[in-house]
């Protein structure tokens, strides 16, 4: 999933503070899992700004949202004609959302309402860990399940510098050394010995240094366009 | 010769080499540097000018490297992976040597999180790079030099001739690998290899051992790191908070008897751990030089260079070897 975080209220404040019709726009996948942006979010957040608007005597109307996903068009196209009656989105889906959304609203603003961070798991209820960098190409088979591009403070891809301490990362105590996990980890698994290779120089352009990514799946593409053109020529001989 | 560096000279002569440590300064001054040099020359077959340590800026190890080499000091020009990507690192060597260097130790280097522990700001908020890791890097320096090629496959008309360097951490955490790792920088072309300051002596015999057992040790030139202790309070908190390094509490006791013999006298205090500080730096070094496996010692008297005459001398390798030509 992905991981966001809310922004400081006072940093919300100071984006919307001059808009009159603001809608709080909640995402209800990943970000109302880790409780940043969800409905449930996205109504708290409207309410504070309606206490701090009648606080600073400012006249807005603010209103709150949510759909299943931000990411997919067929989600936030039933809403959009009552989206569209407003002069500020303050979407607290995550950056997709708020970049998808912006592209197809017009010439309203959507401002971000959390702070996107990174590709994660929930290992207890109220934790969150980055454990995928999205890299584009993935070595997991050659490092037991632990990504060092993700996990490694350095992203080496050799094994661990010289400032692991006992276990922990030179960063912080409170980081793992994802080498010292990656040692451990193919040792339990008996294949330790492929990180005895030395492993060449990546190539980091599967990965965002190769420019923005996209994938097109033709087949899928053709199907779908093929099924539109039916669709509308069916529709042509029943008027 | 790969390099014809003064440090491959003595490494190839047998006799045990002696590498020091000179940290440029955080100025745009030369003169601490040439100071440096001049306090440090003689008395060590070449220097290792540090790469932004601690992710500090000062001034680039190239740079101070050239002057240190004006000064008559041969220097180790240290490239870290952290601030350049390889077309930098690259473009860097190459300036390197067009500009007369020879020796090179390639590591990682400190994240940039360690400029603002101390007392300075630093810039924790400043991005990496992490293009390649030292081990790579090694390899990089090997195919310009050996091949003459760049790391993407483009001809270079003239290779440096470096001679390629890399760190180890014998007693950094998963320890049992340690030596594996090892291993794979001197696969990937390390001529010499310095070691991370050693306390414990039973625990770098062990990996040695390991190390032997591996064969490594006639595969490249390890020299052990000593790191003169100037006070119990620095042995306590390198025991307790420097990856990789574990100091015995009977070293620790040693400098605290030092410490408590002035009384109140605190400059008396200071001279007497400086001097068993340096008892203690002598006995490591003929420690380290008795295993099997060891080609010489990598002494870093961390802002007190004015210390090296008396530790080499005391251990008894000084005059440092000079060659004809």
């Amino acid at each position: 999933m992905i991981v966001g975080e809310q922004k400081p209220f006072d940093e919300v404040w100071e984006m919307v503070r001059s808009f009159k019709k603001v809608l709080v726009f909640g995402c209800n996948t990943c970000v109302a899992i880790c409780h940043a942006g969800g409905g449930k979010e996205a109504e708290i957040l409207a309410s504070l700004i309606r206490m701090k608007a009648a606080q600073e005597g400012v006249a807005m109307e603010v209103d709150h949202l949510a759909v299943e996903r931000h990411c997919e068009p067929e989600y936030f196209t039933p809403v959009m004609e009552k989206v569209r009656t407003y002069d500020l989105v303050l979407s607290t889906a995550c950056g997709v959302g708020v970049n998808f959304l912006s592209e197809r609203i017009g010439t309203i603003p959507v401002y971000p309402g959390i702070d996107t961070g990174f590709f994660g798991a929930v290992p207890q209820a109220g934790v969150f860990t980055e454990l995928c960098a999205g890299c584009g190409k993935c070595i997991l088979h050659l490092t037991g399940g632990i990504c060092p591009v993700a996990r490694c403070s350095k992203s080496l891809m050799n094994g661990p510098c010289g400032g692991t301490n006992k276990g922990k990362c030179e960063i912080s105590p409170e980081v793992d050394c994802a080498w010292y996990l990656i040692v451990e980890r193919m040792k339990q698994l008996g294949t330790l010995d492929k990180l005895y290779e030395v492993q060449p120089p990546r190539n980091w352009s599967t990965g965002l240094y190769g420019g923005p990514r996209r994938v097109v799946l033709e087949h899928i593409r053709d199907l779908e366009e093929q099924d539109e053109k039916q669709e509308s020529q069916a529709g042509g001989t029943d008027k | 010769m790969k390099s014809g560096s003064n440090l491959e000279r003595v490494i190839a002569s047998g006799k045990p080499a002696v590498t020091a440590e000179l940290g440029p300064p955080m100025s745009a001054d030369p003169h601490e540097v040439i100071k440096k040099a001049g306090m440090l020359k003689g008395y060590c077959d070449a220097a290792n000018i540090t790469d932004c340590q601690t992710a500090v800026v000062r001034i680039s190890s190239i740079a101070a490297a050239v002057l240190a080499l004006q000064a008559g000091l041969e220097p180790v020009m240290q490239m870290t992976c952290r601030d350049r990507n390889r077309i930098a690192i690259q473009a860097d060597i190459l300036g390197a040597a067009a500009l007369g260097l020879k020796n090179c130790l390639c590591i990682a280097g400190d994240h940039q999180s360690f400029s603002a522990a101390g007392r300075l700001k630093g810039h924790p908020g400043a991005k990496n790079v992490y293009d390649v890791d030292s081990i790579q890097l090694v390899g990089i320096l090997k195919k310009m030099r050996d091949e003459s090629l760049q790391e993407g496959g483009d001809k270079l008309e003239v290779p440096p001739k470096l001679f390629i360097g890399a760190a180890f951490t014998p007693g950094g955490d998963p320890m049992d690998y340690r030596p594996y790792r090892l291993k794979k920088k001197v696969d990937a072309g390390a001529d010499f290899i310095q070691t991370q300051g050693i306390y414990d002596i039973e625990m770098f015999r062990k990996q040695m051992e390991v190390v032997r057992n591996l064969g490594v040790h006639e595969r490249t030139a390890i020299l052990g790191g000593i790191i003169v202790p100037r006070s119990a309070m620095m042995l306590k908190y390198m025991d307790a908070s420097v990856a990789g390094v574990s100091v015995p509490p009977a070293l620790i006791q040693r400098m605290m008897k030092a410490r408590d013999a002035a009384g109140d006298d605190k400059k008396k205090a200071k001279e007497l751990q400086e001097a068993e500080g340096i008892r203690i730096a002598v006995e490591l070094i003929r420690q380290v030089l008795e295993i099997p496996g060891i080609k010489g010692v990598h002494i870093q008297a961390i802002e007190w260079e004015s210390a090296m005459p008396e530790i080499v001398k005391a251990a008894g390798l000084y005059p440092r070897p000079t060659f004809n030509d």
